[in-house]
């Protein structure tokens, strides 16, 4: 069937436009991308002067045990026993079971599994004191506790949390009241003085490698404290603080996540435990309807029923009716 | 002493064009450059006269968006050239950081603007949707870019930022090959795959623009059966 002869279809205003066949005036684009590309230098710049940027230096292992040897051995007590945040992640650090998040059977962390091995033990306790050179009494301790049952292993943990929970900073010192937590005392304490010296950033950072670019494990060990997030608390960034788009100080961090952000804030994601799954499947549908929105009836509709158009158009608008 | 200038020169015809044999135009060179001609005729692709309807300050925001890329860009080369870690310890790095900080934010403020200028202008009409969608795509692969240069920063803002954001990532699976907690991976996805992504998707939508030209306006009364116009006879005079 030739175009001639193809039927008309029905014109939808919120899909279709008439040909254009009005008047064209003179328009130098290149110019106008030149100056605006002065104009936002400009802005830039005088920005950048007049506001700066934050670099707020980052916390580390050793900066966190030395100011606050007390919540690092609170944690550190938790990472040996297997009851920190991480330990419990499940994927992709580890088969906690029904740790992942879901939506009814929809459960794509498990469904993906573990990537990135992490016990927690072993990794951020263990591990790193048996790198230490001539600590033997360490090393008895870690042998004492490795050979000693589950069992016993549990009951001095178990011990040592209630202990560590009064523990006191003595000018740095982790004082932790005596109890019946055996080699315990000795592995947290020496973890405690390893952070303190330094050791442990590099041991935690360390990928069996001379290079290494991957903080997972370090940044989890420290995100278990509660360190981190007191700082993080104190500048507003917080996730009820709507922190996810803020930064330090006073800059406008990412601004284009209040939306994502505000479905924290609201009911019931608010309280959910699988928040981030909700709010994630609630802005991927957004974000599809967004891209799909001209084939969407109604809400393509929605510019031609508020008339805003009429503002933007306003010149054509009005030379139309002054011409009928 | 008289040079030829037409040393090497393709034989042409009478008219000036060169002469294509059928073998030629089979040719895939000779396709692609015949259909970039079609698509994209230079008085298309760089106007030098408007619809007379484009009078208004919303259209200057998205070149305003364009231009903020090309600085985000730019500075963001420079910042590359001297490594991850240089604006931390050289005040002309922090400078430097600054503007590629503010000049993110301009681009973000000026893309919003201009979404929802398009939005309101319902800038899909008339064969554009692939121009609006397009559109979209580069908001949402520019905001993951801008996340990963926040966790990039090698700062406290990024240690509390991969920390918080590891439990959406991973709640959705993605965290077992997209871990925000690995510097390495996500400074290569800040600085290669993503700014790659933005420019193909961003460079894809400017050039529908030239090709479907600018969304007229609504008419008074379009609530009548009538041929439509395609997108190219919308287009008809170059925007």
């Amino acid at each position: 069937m030739s175009p001639d002869t193809k039927k008309p279809r029905r014109f939808k205003p919120d899909r279709d436009v008439k040909e254009w066949k009005g008047a064209y005036v003179p328009y130098d684009i290149l110019k106008e991308a030149f100056v605006a590309f002065l104009a936002v230098a400009v802005l830039i710049v005088l920005l950048a002067v007049v506001f700066s940027s934050p670099d707020d230096p980052a916390i580390t292992l050793k900066t966190w045990s030395v100011n606050s040897p007390v919540d690092f051995a609170q944690t550190a007590i938790t990472e040996l026993d297997g009851s920190s945040g991480t330990a419990s992640y499940g994927p992709p650090y580890n088969s906690t079971p029904d740790a992942a998040q879901h939506i009814g059977f929809f459960e794509p962390a498990q469904w993906f599994g573990v990537h990135q091995p992490i016990d927690t033990a072993q990794d951020f306790v263990i591990g790193p004191l048996r790198t230490l050179p001539n600590q033997p009494v360490t090393q008895a301790a870690l042998n004492v506790y490795q050979g000693a049952s589950a069992a016993q292993q549990a009951a001095w943990t178990t011990a040592y949390e209630k202990a560590v929970a009064n523990a006191t900073d003595v000018n740095g010192r982790l004082h932790v009241p005596a109890g019946r937590y055996g080699p315990v005392g000795v592995i947290i304490g020496s973890l405690t003085a390893m952070s303190q010296t330094g050791g442990l950033d590099g041991t935690l950072l360390s990928e069996g490698g001379f290079y290494n670019t991957n903080y997972t494990k370090p940044l989890l060990f420290l995100a278990d404290g509660t360190y981190l997030a007191d700082k993080a608390g104190a500048q507003h960034l917080q996730g009820t603080q709507w922190g996810m788009m803020n930064e330090t100080g006073n800059f406008p961090g990412q601004a284009w996540l209040w939306l994502y952000t505000m479905w924290y804030q609201v009911y019931p994601m608010n309280q959910s435990t699988n928040a981030d799954l909700e709010v994630w499947g609630i802005m991927m549908i957004l974000s599809v309807g967004l891209i799909f929105l001209p084939f969407i009836p109604g809400l393509r509709s929605i510019p031609r029923w508020t008339r805003v158009y009429k503002l933007i158009w306003r010149r054509h608008y009005r030379e139309l009716a002054a011409a009928t | 002493m008289s040079i030829d200038t037409n040393v090497g020169a393709e034989p042409r015809t009478h008219a000036g064009g060169p002469a294509h044999s059928s073998a030629e135009s089979r040719q895939w060179t000779a396709r692609v450059r015949h259909a970039a001609e079609s698509a994209f005729p230079p008085d298309q692709l760089l106007p030098d006269r408007q619809p007379a309807y484009m009078a208004s300050w919303i259209y200057v925001f998205g070149v305003l968006t364009v231009v903020s890329l090309a600085w985000v860009i730019i500075t963001g080369c420079i910042l590359a050239i001297m490594g991850p870690t240089w604006w931390h310890v050289s005040s002309t790095g922090h400078f430097v950081n600054s503007l590629h900080l503010w000049s993110v934010e301009a681009f973000f403020f000026f893309m919003v603007i201009h979404l929802w200028g398009k939005f309101f202008m319902a800038a899909w009409r008339g064969n554009r949707r692939l121009t609006w969608a397009t559109g979209v795509i580069s908001f949402l692969v520019s905001v993951a870019a801008a996340f990963t240069g926040y966790v990039s920063q090698t700062n406290f803002d990024s240690q509390w930022i991969s920390t918080q954001a590891k439990d959406g990532i991973n709640s959705t699976g993605a965290g077992a090959f997209w871990n925000v907690l690995n510097f390495g991976q996500m400074l290569m996805w800040h600085i290669v795959l993503l700014p790659i992504g933005i420019a193909l998707i961003a460079g894809l939508h400017v050039l529908l623009v030239r090709r479907r030209g600018i969304v007229p306006p609504f008419e008074v009364a379009e609530h009548h059966t009538e041929p439509v116009a395609d997108a190219a006879a919308a287009a008809g005079e170059p925007a």
